[in-house]
């Protein structure tokens, strides 16, 4: 019998990414997709279920689905989508609902995963230069994202320990670069001069996306518990970033950074807290667990800034070359359902 | 996180029945600059030693004692005496080793470096290193360099000079159990010549706070040479003596050592160091000489 998986935030990035993946998979049964907005890529088996942020209704479908995988990955870290009311929501209320329904009395899940990010890490002068999995931040967290994704690892780890049966794995994934995906950093390379701050050129280090969806189907097929770090080899400093993607930077000031930065948000340049601070110190966590437990990456941290490098020159020269998708019930519906659609197996 | 390491407990034993992946090819890394993890470029560093160089051999006229103490290979931490307000021991010794035995040395210092524009960039692509106990480690025991400390902190550095070449407490000994753990030895050295390069007449204790620093200094160099002072040094004649490496005979890698051995190491590498600096202070005919 195949697995029967769960994924949140189909109607995100990551969630949309993750279930065309599972779908490609023999050993997949069933996968069922939970999102307040619908899907924006074309799925071919996916059932989409529009739930509420809060997932009240997740304790009735896990039941009724019997699904034993469930893959969370809506957890909100690009902290300029939204207000940090609605973050903690999503983060802390709607991980905490979901764990509840997942370690009810007689329910079927056997593999929680979770996609959370190294921000839990922070970025500060008194860092180390590689962060392992069971070190802690050198300073307490100040902004909402990273005080919501500490409080949403808690939970899960109250539920590994009171679920001694159910495979837990928590993945904490460093800045994401790739062709598609868009994030504050990202936003910020595309920029015809990449901002930088005076006097710093910090450490950074990244992941490609080709590379998370992987490391999510990796954990889930082999089944791995524990807390891994996910992110490619090596540290580059942010001037060799900007170089790569063959960008100038532009220097901010080093004292009233965040006034600085408050200015060019109003100018559509969002560069949250936590980006400022990444920007001064630079953050590296150490890849060498997952790696140990059999995942091989295909990106270092260079490759996945050529890889966004390659694919920005490559929009800048056609614009957007993917087809609009726009999910319609009825029409899906027909073509899972209708006994007219003929269908190879 | 404190749970966390029970989910991790649990992961250990069940990654055993994982199958083993062959070994990957070397992944494509599209790298421009030399800059390596510890944020140290090699041309930085090369530059520097040409820039330091006259400094080295013109001004402190520096001298080497037992050199050949220091491996050619393997991991070794450097432990030395610190002083001078900017201190000048540090670029000697990592100069002089550099050029000497043709490795590299990482230089360890307060993570305060880390927060100020300009000096900390410069300072980290330069072979400085912030002193976590990580960051030493795994230079240590994983890649097997050569790591400079000067267990005394800020504080020697930070002494007047009527109080020179007094040894001040060597931290909590954080040094000698990050050597046990790594499994390398200790080699002090004992440094004759930064304190007079450098000397500071008075502190003031209002101003260090009001900027978050560990000292703000007055020094000699200031009064005689007005701002000039703020970066030029005396021309003091600068030896060095390096003393027998100090093997603790303990497995590497454990969670904890006995702290009371921890104590005692150090204390008797401190008091060590004090012995030879007095032995080579009553040699000393003229500051300026040697």
């Amino acid at each position: 019998m195949g697995r029967r998986v769960l994924i949140t935030g189909l109607g995100t990035f990551w969630g949309g990414r993750l279930a065309q993946a599972l779908e490609k998979d023999p050993e997949v049964d069933i996968i069922i997709g939970l999102d307040t907005q619908e899907p924006r890529v074309e799925l071919e088996r996916t059932e989409y279920v529009k739930a509420d942020q809060s997932y009240s209704i997740l304790s009735r479908i896990v039941q009724a689905t019997q699904v034993d995988t469930i893959l969370h990955t809506f957890l909100i870290v690009d902290s300029t989508r939204m207000s940090g009311r609605a973050l903690h929501e999503i983060n802390v209320i709607g991980t905490l609902n979901l764990l509840a329904a997942a370690g009810a009395a007689g329910s079927p899940v056997r593999q929680v995963a979770v996609k959370s990010s190294t921000l839990v890490y922070g970025s500060s002068w008194e860092d180390p230069v590689w962060f392992r999995e069971e070190m802690t931040r050198t300073h307490s967290a100040k902004t909402r994202v990273e005080r919501s994704l500490l409080e949403a690892e808690s939970y899960l780890h109250d539920f590994a320990e009171d679920n001694p049966h159910v495979v837990v794995t928590l993945l904490r994934f460093s800045n994401v670069l790739g062709t598609d995906i868009i994030t504050p950093t990202s936003k910020a390379l595309q920029l015809p001069v990449v901002p930088s701050i005076l006097g710093f050129d910090p450490l950074v280090q990244f992941v490609e996306e080709d590379d998370v969806i992987r490391c999510l189907e990796f954990v889930m097929r082999e089944q791995v518990p524990g807390i891994y770090n996910v992110a490619g080899d090596g540290r580059l400093p942010w001037s060799e970033v900007a170089s790569i993607c063959g960008k100038r930077m532009w220097p901010l000031p080093p004292v009233f950074t965040g006034l600085a930065a408050g200015t060019l948000n109003r100018l559509g340049i969002e560069l949250p807290p936590e980006t400022l601070d990444l920007m001064r110190y630079g953050r590296g966590v150490d890849n060498r667990r997952l790696k140990r437990a059999g995942f091989q990456y295909r990106y270092t941290s260079a490759g996945a800034v050529e890889s966004f490098a390659r694919a920005s020159r490559l929009r800048k020269a056609v614009g957007d070359s993917r087809p609009a998708y726009r999910y319609e019930r009825e029409v899906e519906n027909f073509f899972r359902r209708s006994p007219a659609v003929v269908k190879n197996e | 996180m404190a749970t966390g390491e029970r989910i991790t407990a649990e992961a250990r034993g069940a990654l055993v029945h994982l199958p083993r992946q062959p070994e990957a090819e070397p992944l494509h890394d599209p790298r421009q600059s030399d800059v390596d993890e510890w944020g140290r470029s090699e041309h930085i560093r090369e530059l520097a030693r040409r820039l330091y160089d006259p400094l080295y051999r013109q001004l402190f006229r520096v001298e080497w004692e037992g050199l050949e103490k220091i491996p050619t290979e393997g991991g070794a931490l450097l432990v030395a005496n610190h002083a001078g307000a900017i201190p000048s021991d540090a670029p000697v010794i990592m100069h002089g080793v550099e050029e000497e035995l043709h490795r590299p040395v990482y230089g360890l210092a307060d993570h305060i470096f880390k927060a100020m524009p300009v000096v900390g960039t410069m300072w980290a692509r330069a072979g400085g290193v912030a002193a976590h106990p990580e960051n030493a480690y795994r230079l240590l025991r994983e890649q097997q360099q050569l790591v400079l400390v000067f267990p005394e902190g800020t504080k020697g550095p930070g002494k007047l000079y009527s109080e020179r070449y007094q040894l001040r407490r060597f931290g909590r000994g954080g040094f000698v159990e990050i050597a046990m753990r790594a499994g390398v030895p200790v080699i002090p050295i004992a440094v004759m010549g930064a304190e007079e390069s450098m000397p500071i007449v008075y502190k003031n204790a209002t101003l260090a706070k009001l900027f978050g620093l560990p000292y703000v200094p007055l020094t000699a160099n200031m009064l005689l040479l007005g701002p000039l002072g703020l970066v030029a040094y005396f021309p003091s004649k600068f030896k060095l003596r390096v003393l027998d490496p100090v093997h603790f005979n303990v497995p590497p890698d454990q969670e904890r050592y006995s702290r009371s051995r921890i104590m005692d190491e150090a204390e008797a590498i401190r008091v060590n160091l004090q012995d030879n600096l007095y032995d080579m202070l009553r040699q000393r005919r003229s500051v300026w000489f040697g």
